[in-house]
């Protein structure tokens, strides 16, 4: 089924892709430009800024309008290009050392801001492209290479995160869960806000080795087993939720948008 | 008929005149004095034009947004000061590799760190030369009047636009907060140059790829049919990443000549008395001032001193030094340091006469006389 979403969106000339084999973001990508299919966007009039990571470099595989930035600042640059063309569907590659670490200031901020980006965060709970150093998503007592005591941090729940800071959606999925995760980036870009959907990845090489959680398969075993919908875990108790997780849409509101906002201002002092 | 007008201004509000008078649509930075201004300034004008002002988190977002805006087309600006301009540098680095036009006004203080806020100072020029990482091209240009703020300001988006590079406007507290009686030009008299833009129907459109003889590549903004990548990374002509020396060798060279081959258009300074002038000061931006007043005293008291002002830092005007130092039998420069621009002087005099430097790290403005009583000390 991949074919033609491949041959559609992605630079045939570029690939095949850097990621090593098992790694869940070749998934994850094919699902961003799936749910840019699904929407029936325009190719010129979407844009994908990444940073730098594993995950952005997924940025110079699809055949949009690509940015590949500095670390952390693919928010902060996706903020200049919406701004300055609000026509533009703006959608925000990430990972989690990305997002959440070097990058976490504009993420809270543009989520504060409630500016039209969608951020996809590629969470693989590890430095991937450095060689398995601890993120802020590596749970605590786990193992990275500056953690070799296991990690005492605590670690981020990105869509609380983003919700507190402003965001008006914020939703988890999976490389496992394809579908659900399609449609969850899907309904990100069609928020007219600052939207955040957290897709948890696989890491085999670095955090799966590190962790001992066995290969690619195991690890997307795990999600399998371990992703509870967000209806079906509300009918759980706290016990029976221990060592799960949740996906699903986790939150939506309503806000004035920063770009529309910043229109009526031009609107108004030029009468 | 044009039509000149006459107005009263600070020098932070000509830098946000002139940029918007070149063409300046988009403005985002992160408040620092003695900068300030331009961002106040910037957000009550910009919408009044159409165009757009955002107030960031942060310095190093203050910078990114900028590009972002650029990347679509935008003629867009920043402003900051010392730990500000500290903090840029590698977004800037960022604009020279992917060859994005922006301005950055760096309205310079007295460092390093938070040091002597907001005293004048003139202590970035080397900062804005390398302060990035790794070999990289760049244009600098400094003022030294609230009229020549505004001037320089629109010169700084045509050079940006036309080599499509970041252009640092190296500023200073004196000249930033100073407020000058100036004659603003009809706008129908300014020259205003806009990248140039590919041939829509160009199926092989390739971002990087630039014509035998020529440096400057054509980058269609992002929106307007013409899909490609752009990063940070060492790139060929599509823009994707490339590690090999065949692509990152020629790519690398480019960038750098792009700015070096056409030193000629970009390097812009004034001379005043050098005709018979035995002793030449060097000096640029709010120094010039004083500089100015001790050269009248010093020849009412018939000392043959002249004036050399690089306009253009950087590149540096390397050949009229090595030139003014063959003719003079003495150099000062002085400067808002400890001694920065000095180096480049000596390097260009190449020996050909001595060359003393004269810098003030106090937070207090050089004032003629001390200017005087150097030059009165090298003609001993």
């Amino acid at each position: 089924m991949s074919d033609r979403i491949a041959e559609k969106y992605f630079r045939q000339e570029n690939l095949p892709h850097i990621w090593c084999p098992g790694c869940g973001h070749g998934v994850l990508m094919r699902d961003v430009a799936k749910a840019i299919d699904n929407l029936g966007l325009c190719k010129d009039e979407v844009c994908i800024v990444s940073g730098i990571g594993c995950s952005s470099r997924a940025a110079g595989y699809m055949d949009f309008n690509t940015m590949h930035t500095t670390h952390g600042r693919a928010i902060a640059f996706a903020t200049g290009i919406k701004l300055a063309k609000p026509e533009m569907t703006v959608i925000v590659v990430t990972g989690d050392g990305d997002a959440a670490a070097i990058g976490g200031n504009h993420l809270i901020h543009a989520a504060r801001r409630n500016i039209d980006l969608t951020v996809v965060v590629f969470n693989n709970n590890i430095y991937g492209m450095t060689g398995g150093q601890y993120s802020p998503t590596t749970p605590t007592g786990e193992f990275g290479t500056t953690a070799p005591y296991g990690n005492i941090d605590q670690c981020f729940d990105l869509p609380k995160l983003s919700e507190a800071a402003g965001a008006t959606y914020t939703a988890r999925g999976t490389a496992f869960h394809t579908a659900k995760t399609i449609k969850l980036i899907e309904d990100g870009i069609k928020n007219k806000g600052f939207s955040l959907i957290e897709c948890v990845s696989v890491c085999p090489t670095y955090y799966g080795r590190k962790n001992k959680k066995g290969g690619a398969v195991d690890l997307m075993k795990w999600q399998r087993d371990c992703a509870i919908d967000v209806k079906a875990a509300e009918k759980l108790s706290a016990e029976e939720m221990k060592g799960k997780f949740v996906i699903g849409e986790l939150s939506r509101c309503e806000k004035p948008e920063l770009t529309a906002e910043y229109q009526k201002i031009i609107d108004r002092v030029r009468g | 008929m044009a039509n000149k007008k006459r107005v009263l201004m600070q020098g932070n509000e000509a830098c946000v005149e002139g940029a918007i008078a070149a063409g300046m649509r988009f403005y985002a930075g992160y408040p620092i004095t003695p900068s300030t201004e331009i961002a106040e300034m910037s957000a009550l004008k910009l919408p009044k034009v159409g165009g757009k002002f955002i107030q960031m988190e942060d310095e190093i977002s203050g910078m990114a947004a900028v590009i972002g805006a650029s990347a679509v087309g935008v003629k867009a600006m920043t402003a900051t000061s010392g730990p500000g301009f500290s903090l840029k540098q590698e977004n800037i680095g960022y604009a020279a590799i992917a060859e994005l036009p922006c301005v950055i006004v760096d309205v310079q203080r007295s460092g390093p760190s938070t040091g002597l806020p907001t005293s004048p100072s003139q202590a970035d020029v080397m900062q804005a030369r390398w302060g990035t990482h790794g070999d990289h091209p760049i244009i600098a240009i400094s003022p030294s009047s609230v009229e020549e703020t505004y001037r320089l300001a629109i010169r700084c988006f045509n050079l940006a636009e036309k080599y499509m590079t970041p252009v640092i406007f190296l500023m200073d507290e004196i000249v930033g907060h100073m407020r000058e009686g100036i004659e603003l030009p009809d706008l129908s008299e300014i020259e205003v140059i806009d990248r140039r833009r590919p041939d829509p129907d160009d199926d092989d459109y390739k971002p990087y790829f630039v014509k035998e003889g020529e440096y400057v590549p054509v980058l269609s903004p992002f929106g307007e049919g013409k899909r490609y990548n752009i990063t940070g990374l060492v790139h060929g002509e599509s823009g994707f990443p490339s590690t090999k020396a065949e692509v990152a060798g020629p790519q690398c060279e480019r960038l750098m000549k792009k700015i070096e081959c056409n030193k000629d258009d970009i390097i812009e300074y004034e001379e005043k008395f050098l005709d018979d002038a035995d002793i030449a000061i060097v000096c640029y931006g709010g120094t010039t001032r004083s500089v100015m007043r001790a050269i009248t005293k010093a020849r009412e008291k018939g000392v043959k001193v002249g004036m050399f002002r690089p306009i253009t830092i950087w590149p540096f005007a390397d050949e009229a030094v090595e030139k003014l130092a063959k003719k003079v039998k003495k150099i000062i420069v002085v400067e808002h340091n400890y001694g920065q621009l000095v180096y480049e002087v000596e390097r260009a005099a190449k020996g050909a006469c001595g060359v003393e430097h004269m810098g003030c790290v106090n937070g207090k403005v050089i004032m003629p006389d001390d200017v005087l009583k150097k030059i009165e000390e090298v003609r001993i």
